[in-house]
């Protein structure tokens, strides 16, 4: 049973969140958008939205430094751990809170609960499940910085390298293995949902001109042109 | 010098009798989806009133545009880059849906259904986003046609509590003073574009050929900062797809050499389009003047088709012949630079808006005092006497040459008088001419005051009253096949069929 849950669902997981995501990104680009429904509803989301995404992106950013450069992890967590975990635990606590306000506003505001699809409900209903969850793991089982570089961080590096080994985690408590399991089931869902905005976030709005000029097809070198000729064009000119 | 091409437009007030037939046909073709329905692409307001969304031009509420920071270089009204980055979860300066109006239809099928009863059955009010009956509509589309004078709309006109004195404000309010006029709107597809630089993922975009702005719809992430840096409030949000939307100033129908619906469709023949070629390399300089500079800088940018070097740099760009000699015949730039008639709308805003109006020289109206007809009364304090209206009355206009100027020349007086004189100069020619009842010193000196000779008064006059369709839109086809095929091998002219259109091959609605 472990396995399915520890090693299997992972797999499948991240190979929908890629195969599928890409196979959408090529055949429908149109349907990436965050749907924002500031629009419609101004007042109780600047609330809502703001703490709820910064609290999920500072603690996503905590979760894969710990699980991708754990040098630099011991650095930052071991200069201040106890600052550190109540930190995290105050985040969570708000992510999970700002969430919440953010599902009753889909429920309190009329236009705003038309433009919520039964996907955004399913999403959002896991999303504060995981956020409860991750608050209660925080609680029970402290110093999770630290057992999560020895134990969860080994599992899924395992994962990553095609050699899979259940038994780093296969032990732990249910609240934490349910943890996995939610977490995993969204990065199902993110191929299937208007999660795959977040792959989206506009860094490079840093360094782009503020001004952009296409051109159907640039007429002398140095002012940009239409990327995408269509197929059948590029071929017909290779050949001719 | 970077010469490029732009199809330009010209509204000229003066003729607007604000039927809305414009805005209908731009929504019947391009807003009539879901999510679309509180889209005007194309709107008329009255002026002074609030317009829409109410309140648009203060941006101190909306902080579209550009401003100068103390270096003198050009940022973003809205925020910085950073800021873009970090607002982009909440935007503290989009407009609401309130700001605009809630849609609706109305139930008309209760009006056959209703069970007989002892009333009469109505049709209520549905919203066009909930479905639910609307007992209030508090809001519309125009809420504020026609109120000239009203306490609520043209008294909160951000350019009337700006610009004009306590005492003009009084005035404006006053009844026997109402005064208004009509003030069509599309997107100015700008030179500097603010929906473009707001845009964090660089979806918005203007083209190289014809300088018309659009929104990649498949690039959109609807991260909505461009409703925000548009300072004319011309880029809106699909609520329904989650994409924001833009004027595209009929492009399918300009490629083919047709003006976009609105133009056509305008009963009062107000709108001109034409190509002019500018100096691209000139627009950060010219967004950069100082307030009482913008126009001249504006103008400046724009060139002289007929000039050699120019038309030898637009040739190094690309620009076709045909573009180039629809430049030589355009009415917009007769209006614009010939004759210096046309003027930017709102340039503080520093966005270079490509959409120039010629002011309305507010009307001549007649109206009986002390038992006289007098055709003067639009005017105050400007008598007539025996020898037939005075139109000499720029200073005395119902509407205060500081509220023009508020609107059309960053608050340049000297700018926008001179624009009247030149109107006046016509208006007392073409009288002279046709009637003969002014005094013929007072037309040398309004014409020598406009500078402007009997000739420019008779082709201002004739390409304003009598122009042909044909006159008013030159637009040429836009030369789509030969830009695709240049100095490439030629094409077979059916390759595209099918595989290009508006780029949809699927419903564009929502599917997750
Ligand atoms: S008027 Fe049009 S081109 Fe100019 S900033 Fe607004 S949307 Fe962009
Ligand atoms: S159709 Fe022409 S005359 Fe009528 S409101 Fe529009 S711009 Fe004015």
């Amino acid at each position: 049973m472990s396995d399915v849950i520890l090693v299997g669902l992972p797999y499948i997981a991240v190979a929908l969140a890629i195969l599928v995501g890409v196979y959408r990104f090529k055949t429908d680009t149109f349907s990436h958008s965050s749907f924002s429904s500031q629009l419609l509803e101004n007042q109780k989301l600047f609330w809502g939205s703001a703490l709820w995404h910064y609290a999920i992106v500072l603690i996503l950013l905590a979760h894969f430094i710990a699980f991708l450069i754990p040098p630099l992890w011991g650095v930052i967590y071991g200069g201040a751990t106890v600052a550190f975990e109540a930190f995290g635990l105050i985040l969570s606590l708000v992510g999970f809170l700002a969430l919440g306000w953010l599902m009753m506003r889909r429920f309190s505001s009329r236009r705003v609960f038309v433009v919520t699809s039964r996907m955004d409900w399913v999403v959002v209903s896991l999303l504060l499940l995981q956020m409860a969850l991750g608050f209660l793991v925080a609680l029970s089982y402290r110093w999770g910085g630290q057992w999560f570089v020895s134990s969860t961080a080994p599992w899924l590096w395992s994962l990553a390298t095609l050699n899979p080994q259940a038994d780093y985690v296969s032990a732990m408590p249910f609240l934490v293995q349910l943890h996995f399991l939610v977490g995993f089931l969204l990065i199902a869902l993110y191929p299937f949902s208007r999660l795959v905005h977040l792959v989206f976030f506009p860094i490079h709005y840093l360094w782009r001109p503020y001004q952009r000029v296409i051109w159907n097809r640039a007429p002398r070198p140095g002012l940009g042109a239409a990327r995408s000729v269509p197929e059948d064009i590029r071929l017909r000119r290779l050949s001719s | 010098m970077d010469i490029r091409a732009q199809v330009s437009m010209v509204f000229h007030l003066d003729k607007c009798i604000g039927c809305h037939t414009c805005s209908i046909a731009c929504k019947n073709i391009w807003t009539d989806r879901q999510g679309t329905e509180y889209m005007w692409w194309n709107n008329v307001e009255t002026k002074p009133g609030t317009g829409y969304p109410t309140q648009w031009e203060d941006q101190e509420k909306y902080k579209g545009g550009w401003e100068r920071d103390s270096r003198g270089r050009l940022k973003l009204k809205l925020q910085g880059r950073a800021g873009a980055l970090t607002n982009i979860f909440y935007n503290p300066s989009l407009p609401t849906l309130d700001d605009y109006y809630e849609p609706w239809t109305y139930d008309y099928k209760n009006l056959f259904d209703a069970p007989e009863g002892d009333d009469q059955p109505t049709a209520r009010a549905v919203s066009l986003v909930t479905g639910d009956f609307m007992d209030t509509l508090e809001a519309g589309p125009n809420w504020d046609d026609d109120l000239g004078g009203s306490e609520v709309y043209a008294a909160n006109d951000p350019n009337i509590l700006k610009a004009l004195t306590e005492n003009e404000q009084q005035a404006v309010r006053t009844l026997e003073q109402t005064v208004f006029f009509y003030l069509p709107r599309i997107c100015n597809h700008c030179l500097n574009p603010g929906c473009v630089a707001a845009c964090p993922t660089g979806a918005i975009y203007k083209r190289g050929e014809d300088g018309i702005v659009l929104i990649s719809q498949n690039r959109c992430r609807a991260w909505r900062m461009c409703v925000s840096g548009c300072p004319y409030k011309k880029t809106y949000f699909n609520w329904s797809t989650g994409k924001s939307e833009k004027c595209i100033l009929c492009y399918p129908r300009l490629e083919s050499g047709q003006p976009p619906a609105c133009f056509h469709s305008c009963v009062g023949r107000i709108r001109y389009i034409g190509m002019v070629l500018y100096d691209a390399d000139g627009i950060e300089q010219a967004a950069r003047s100082n307030d009482h500079g913008l126009v001249d800088a504006q103008k400046a940018l724009i060139m002289d088709p007929f000039d050699p070097e120019v038309i030898a740099g637009a040739k190094r760009n690309g620009v076709g012949d045909s573009v180039v000699a629809a430049a030589q015949v355009s009415p917009v730039y007769k209006f614009v630079k010939t004759w210096g008639l046309a003027l930017p709308l709102h340039p503080e805003f520093r966005t270079l808006p490509m959409l120039f109006y010629v002011p309305p020289l507010l009307p001549v109206i007649a109206a009986i005092r002390d038992g006289q007809y007098e055709t003067t009364a639009g005017m105050e304090s400007a008598p007539a006497d025996e020898t037939g209206p005075n139109l000499n009355t720029v200073d005395q206009a119902r509407l205060p040459l500081s509220y023009m100027a508020s609107l059309f020349t960053a608050g340049n007086l000297e700018q926008m008088r001179k624009v009247f004189h030149k109107m006046v100069a016509v208006r007392m020619y073409m009288r002279q001419e046709q009637v003969g009842d002014q005094k013929e010193e007072e037309v040398e000196e309004a014409l020598r005051r406009a500078e402007f000779t009997s000739e420019d008064c008779l082709r201002v006059f004739e390409l304003t009253s009598l122009p042909t369709f044909e006159e008013r839109f030159v637009v040429p086809p836009m030369e789509r096949e030969r830009a695709m095929d240049g100095e490439l091998p030629p094409l077979d002219p059916y390759s595209r069929k099918a595989a290009g259109g508006f780029g949809f091959r699927d419903a564009p609605a929502r599917r997750f």
